[in-house]
């Protein structure tokens, strides 16, 4: 009933959920750990993996078409400059 | 994908060039999404960059160990979602129907236990409002100058409105699946449709995961 194919598909949707749960209890772990300012850098780079694990593979833009992944690419560029922005403002105030 | 037993409308060349335009449209909506959050983690950024103490001394007042397996539970969610989307392209029903089915139970419990933190808050007067009140003492954190409480004020604003945005998208969500379980349940060909509904439900997922940390686990480490 099952065809090759589509134990191994469920086999990847498994494996990620299970790397997203390995992610979530060691951002979690991190988070008593004093890396002397270096926190918020590590659990916002283990937040991005996660969210790269979902994009990929549960949302399928890993075989998803060039105009999928440059639409994200846009996404994440916009919301780079209004952050970015916003923050070169307020990070020099106290120049 | 399930582009072979697909009605095409008369506006489309083929199966395929529908399928893409549905995916390309959804991305589109999604990004607006992106933008719709990435105002309020702006608004964050440059708050929690002014006021970090307060930020931190909020932050220990969320209830980590909920927000951890609210965390998982989501994360769930979003594994029956992709398996609710495999099922449909495959045309399995009553795996289409019970990876939908699971997928709401999922959701209705994350957002059955936010509502148990969103009651804690209350009864601890950290709702920000009339009532809002911190009491350095017991809490810990700084002093209770005016301007401090203010800020902490700021932090708990900041965290219902943010997760409360977010749950009402998981809201939204909700109804869009119970739509699609009694159209499976019917026998109807709703591959796409599945499809669209799962690419939202992991956008939501992905809200949520970078909240998690920027809300539950900062300063914890102090």
């Amino acid at each position: 009933m099952i065809s090759g194919s589509h134990a191994s598909a469920t086999t990847g949707y498994v494996c990620v959920f299970a790397g997203l749960l390995v992610l979530t209890a060691l951002t979690v772990s991190v988070a008593f750990v004093d890396l002397g300012g270096l926190n918020n850098t590590v659990a916002l780079l283990i937040a991005s993996g996660k969210a790269w694990l979902v994009v990929a593979f549960f949302m399928h833009v890993r075989h998803g078409s060039a105009l999928v992944k440059s639409t994200i690419t846009a996404g994440c560029a916009w919301l780079a400059i209004l952050i970015g922005l916003t923050m070169s403002d307020f990070l020099t105030r106290s120049w | 994908m399930a582009t072979t037993d697909v009605t095409v409308a008369s506006h489309f060349a083929d199966a395929r060039q529908q399928h893409d335009s549905a995916t390309f449209g959804m991305w589109l909506f999604l990004l607006t999404e992106v933008m719709l959050f990435g105002g309020l983690f702006t608004v964050y950024a440059s708050y929690r960059w002014s006021y970090p103490d307060s930020f931190m001394a909020g932050s220990h007042h969320l209830d980590l160990w909920l927000g951890t397996v609210n965390t998982a539970v989501l994360i769930g969610s979003s594994l029956t979602m992709a398996m609710a989307q495999q099922a449909a392209t495959r045309a399995a029903r009553r795996g289409l129907v019970m990876f939908l089915s699971m997928t709401v139970l999922l959701g209705g419990l994350f957002l059955g236990i936010k509502s148990v933190e969103y009651a804690h808050k209350f009864q601890e007067h950290l709702v920000p409002g009339a009532s809002f009140a911190w009491h350095a003492d017991e809490n810990g954190g700084p002093a209770q100058a005016d301007t401090a409480v203010q800020q902490l004020e700021l932090f708990f604003g900041l965290y219902f409105v943010m997760t409360g945005l977010h749950a009402f998208h998981m809201v939204l969500g909700l109804g869009v699946l119970l739509v699609l379980v009694a159209a499976a349940l019917r026998g109807s060909r709703i591959a796409t449709p599945v499809e669209m509904t799962a690419l939202y439900w992991h956008f939501v997922d992905i809200v949520w995961i970078f909240l998690f940390p920027l809300l539950y686990l900062i300063g914890r480490h102090g």
